[in-house]
C-alpha cells in the first residue's frame, strides 16, 4: 500500500502530492494526517498539489474533508499550488473549498500559515487569509 | 416527366446559346442599379460559362436535382461567382437575380419551341423554373454562408484582442473586460487570468468590467465562479468598474457579491489592492 510522505517542518506539516491521486492513497492520506497531527501536535497542514494535474469531486471532496479535520484538530490547513484546471474543475463540480486558506506556491503558503497561526495566538482580529 | 421533354432544355440551351446569352445579359443589364460594380466583359464571361455548364449538367437528363454529381461543376462555378460577388459588396438578391434573369429568356425559347403542345409545354416550363429557383437559392445560401464565415473568424480575432491580462503592479494583475461576456468568452477569460496568476505569482488580480454593457445573473454567474477559481489557486480578486446602473441591476437581480470585493473605479481597486499588499508584507514580515 502506498503512502504520501508526510514531513514534520517546526511546528508544521508538509505533504507534498506527487503522484496520481486515487480514491485509496486518499483515504490513506486522510487517515496518515489525522494521525500525525494528533501525534505531534502540529499547528499547520500545508498541502502542496502543484503537480496535481486531475481532480474529481472525491478528491476535490477529500481535500476539504482533510482540511475540516485538520481544523477540529487545531491545524490550519493551507492547500498550495492548485493548476487552473484544477481549479476551473473543482468551480464547475460547485466544490468551492470554503474556509480552506490557499496560496500560490509553497513559500508563500508557509508564510501564510505562520502569519496565521500567530495571529490566533496573538490577536484573532486581524485577518491575513483567504478564508471567505 | 418522359425523356422526350427532359431533353428540351438541353436541346434548347445548345442550339440558342448565344441568343439566351444576349437576352439574359439584357435582361440582367436592367436589372442592375446604373453604375453596375462588375464589368460587362466579366459578366459577360461567367453568364457564357454558367450557360455551357447548365447544357452539359442538363444533358445528363437529371433537370431538377441540383444536389446530384452531375450539378457539381455549375455548383462550384456558381459558389466562386457568388463568393466574389459578395467580396464585391453585392447583396443576396443582386447575386440571385443573376440566376433568375435567365428565367424569361429560357421562357420564350421553350414558348416558342414547344407552341403545340401545350401539355409538354406546361411540363418542360415547370421543371425549367424549378431548377432555376434551385440554383438562385443556392447562390443565396452561398452568400450566407460566406457571411457566416467572415463573421465567424472575426468573432475569433475579436476573443482574442479582447482578453488582455496586464500586469498592474508587482503581483497585482488587471483584466479590463470589454464587450458582452457569454460563457465561451468567459471560459477564454478565465483561463488566460488564471494561466497569468500562474506564471507572475501575483497576489491581487483586479477585474475592470467598465467595458461590460450589461450584467445578467449568467454574466455575474462567470464572474463570481472565475473569482471562486482565483481563490482557490491562491489569488484574492476584485472587481471593479461596476457603473451604477450595473450596480442598480445586480442588486434586483438578487446576485450575491457579498463575498467579493467590488470597488467603483480602477484607481480604487488599485488602492485597496496596494493595501492588501502592505498589510500582508507587515502580517508576513518576521516577528522581531
Amino acid at each position: 500500500m502506498d503512502h504520501i510522505p508526510i514531513l514534520k517542518l517546526r511546528d508544521f506539516l508538509l505533504v507534498t502530492i506527487q503522484v496520481d491521486m486515487h480514491d485509496r492513497l486518499a483515504m490513506q492520506l486522510q487517515d496518515d494526517l489525522t494521525a500525525r497531527i494528533s501525534e505531534t501536535g502540529a499547528r499547520g497542514v500545508l498541502m502542496d498539489i502543484s503537480s496535481l494535474d486531475i481532480v474529481d469531486s472525491f478528491i476535490g471532496r477529500m481535500i476539504a474533508n482533510i482540511a475540516a479535520m485538520a481544523r477540529v484538530l487545531d491545524a490550519e490547513t493551507v492547500v498550495v499550488g492548485m493548476q487552473p484546471a484544477v481549479a476551473i474543475t473543482l468551480v464547475e463540480l460547485g466544490l468551492t473549498l470554503p474556509g480552506v486558506r490557499t496560496a500560490l506556491n509553497v513559500d508563500k503558503g508557509m508564510a501564510l500559515l505562520e502569519s496565521a497561526t500567530r495571529e490566533i495566538g496573538d490577536s484573532p482580529a486581524a485577518d491575513a487569509g483567504h478564508t471567505e | 416527366m418522359s425523356a422526350a421533354t427532359d431533353a428540351v432544355i438541353p436541346r434548347i440551351l445548345k442550339a440558342h446559346e448565344a441568343d439566351l446569352l444576349d437576352e439574359w445579359l439584357r435582361e440582367q443589364a436592367s436589372a442592375f442599379r446604373p453604375g453596375s460594380k462588375i464589368s460587362e466583359n466579366e459578366l459577360r464571361g461567367q453568364a457564357r460559362e454558367f450557360l455551357s455548364l447548365l447544357q452539359q449538367a442538363t444533358q445528363s437528363g437529371n433537370i431538377t436535382d441540383i444536389k446530384g454529381p452531375s450539378y457539381g461543376r455549375v455548383r462550384d462555378m456558381l459558389g466562386d461567382v457568388t463568393r466574389s460577388r459578395g467580396l464585391q459588396g453585392f447583396s443576396p438578391s443582386e447575386t440571385a437575380i443573376f440566376v433568375f434573369s435567365l428565367k424569361r429568356p429560357l421562357f420564350d425559347r421553350i414558348r416558342t419551341e414547344l407552341a403545340t403542345d401545350p401539355e409538354s409545354l406546361a411540363m418542360v416550363t415547370w421543371s425549367a423554373s424549378e431548377l432555376l429557383d434551385k440554383l438562385g437559392l443556392y447562390t443565396t445560401e452561398v452568400h450566407q454562408k460566406s457571411r457566416e464565415e467572415v463573421i465567424t473568424r472575426q468573432q475569433a480575432e475579436l476573443l482574442e484582442l479582447s482578453t488582455p491580462v496586464v500586469k498592474l503592479w508587482d503581483g497585482i494583475l488587471a483584466l479590463p473586460m470589454i464587450g458582452t461576456l457569454d460563457s465561451a468568452r468567459t471560459q477564454i477569460v478565465m483561463e488566460s487570468l488564471l494561466a497569468r496568476i500562474v506564471e507572475t505569482g501575483a497576489e491581487i488580480a483586479i477585474i475592470d468590467i467598465t467595458g461590460v454593457p450589461t450584467v445578467d445573473t449568467l454574466t455575474a454567474q462567470h464572474l463570481l465562479k472565475t473569482v471562486t477559481a482565483a481563490r482557490l489557486m491562491g489569488a484574492d480578486c476584485i472587481i471593479s468598474g461596476i457603473r451604477p446602473q450595473i450596480a442598480q441591476t445586480i442588486v434586483h437581480l438578487g446576485v450575491d457579491l457579498s463575498g467579493v470585493i467590488t470597488k467603483a473605479t480602477l484607481a480604487d481597486a488599485l488602492r485597496r489592492a496596494l493595501e492588501m499588499r502592505g498589510q500582508r508584507d507587515r502580517l508576513l514580515k518576521p516577528r522581531g
